[in-house]
């Protein structure tokens, strides 16, 4: 897996809009955001409302997103083209949970929704509306996914990638600055973890760093082990999924997982390890 | 590329709220626009010492942009279509909101 397979560019998308066989789809924090104008021919999924269980904390299970999919057009053997705001945040999410269920056919609009909308590229407000398609899903992937217990045994074993910002991970602030400051119950990070802001993996216009410049933020700057298995986490898994995309699919690392749980989970558990403080 | 290095027209001092509205939040809120005109369509990023960045949020409709921030100061940049790129500082405290005008 390199760059290129796993990246486009916005002439590459502009150059494929309504192609038969390429499925463009915008996943959003802000899920009103396609609403207001997207890429011609994208259709939109609700990361919260469509990708979650809307009862137990969970993703939808397997004949869910089957029928999601199947609901929105998107065949199997369809490129699926993710982009986003929040610099690819939830594309990134949606990325990670296509794989997770086995599309592999699977690419990120690099920059997503921000440098389309920075370099004034085409937006409207028609919703496609595709047939339905029969589609199939795989089980999950246990290779891509961290759970709890399994992060609790990597605790100074393999790396842990703590991707939220430097006061998120001292303990100063639960969530990003702009969210309210709720959810866990403390604040702080898990022991052993590296701290490495997604946003030091992505350029001022949301497209990623170089190959050599990420090479060198995690491995030289911040310590990372590639010899070693890594698990990716932030409060919710999103901003993790973004780094899990960095260090798996360009850097082509083997063995990284990540932790949707993530701190709203970690920093709610009773009983376990928490450092406070900055980064060594 | 246009670039405005003094386009942040922050009212000294902010509103202080009461704990119904910000409580424990530092919040750090405005508007950008353009000869007074919403700029409806970029982005507004809060970044730290050394322009470390803390968070971004699109502009709405109107403009407006808001950060729940730690106390202290912060640069505030502003992004939109065009090459638009405006900054400015920022200081945000606990049970304070403050309101931030930026011309781009």
């Amino acid at each position: 897996m390199s760059r290129s397979d796993v990246l486009v560019d916005a002439d590459w998308v502009e150059a494929h809009i309504g192609e038969p066989g390429v499925a463009l789809v915008e996943v959003d924090e802000d899920t009103s955001a396609y609403d207001g104008g997207h890429i011609p021919s994208a259709i939109k999924i609700d990361w919260k409302k469509d990708l979650q269980d809307p009862v137990r904390r969970d993703f939808v299970d397997k004949a869910g997103f089957e029928a999601l999919l199947s609901e929105r057009g998107i065949s199997n053997d369809d490129t699926v083209v993710l982009y986003g705001g929040n610099n690819n945040w939830f594309a990134a999410y949606a990325y990670w949970y296509f794989k997770l269920y086995g599309h592999n056919n699977v690419l990120l609009l690099d920059g997503g929704r921000k440098k389309w909308e920075l370099d004034s590229r085409e937006l409207t407000t028609d919703v496609p509306s595709p047939d339905k398609t029969s589609y199939t899903a795989s089980e999950q992937d246990p290779a891509l996914r961290a759970l709890r217990d399994e992060v609790i045994a990597a605790i100074g074993k393999r790396n842990l990638v703590d991707v939220r910002s430097p006061d998120e991970f001292a303990g100063r602030l639960l969530a990003p600055a702009h969210l309210p400051q709720e959810q866990a119950q403390r604040g702080g990070h898990i022991p052993t973890a590296r701290n490495v802001p997604w946003s030091k993996a992505a350029n001022e216009d949301g497209t990623f760093k170089s190959d050599a410049e990420l090479e060198t933020l995690y491995k030289d700057d911040a310590g990372v082990d590639f010899s070693k298995d890594t698990i990716a986490y932030c409060r919710i898994g999103e901003r993790s999924a973004h780094t899990w995309f960095v260090l798996h699919e360009i850097l082509g690392l083997p063995n990284v997982k990540n932790y949707d749980g993530s701190w709203t989970e970690y920093g709610s558990l009773v009983g376990v390890p928490i450092e406070l403080g900055d980064a060594r | 590329m246009s670039t405005d290095q003094s386009g942040c027209g922050a009212p000294a001092g902010g509103v202080t709220i009461t704990k119904d509205a910000a409580g424990k939040e530092a919040i750090v809120e405005g508007h950008v626009l353009r000869d007074g005109v919403p700029v409806g369509s970029g982005y507004a990023r809060l970044l730290g010492t050394g322009d470390e960045f803390v968070a971004e949020v699109p502009l709405g409709a109107d403009g407006g942009f808001r950060f729940f921030a730690a106390p202290g100061e912060w640069t505030l940049r502003v992004l939109a279509p065009g090459g638009v790129r405006s900054e400015c500082t920022v200081s945000a405290d606990i049970g304070h909101i403050t309101t931030v005008e930026v011309a781009v």
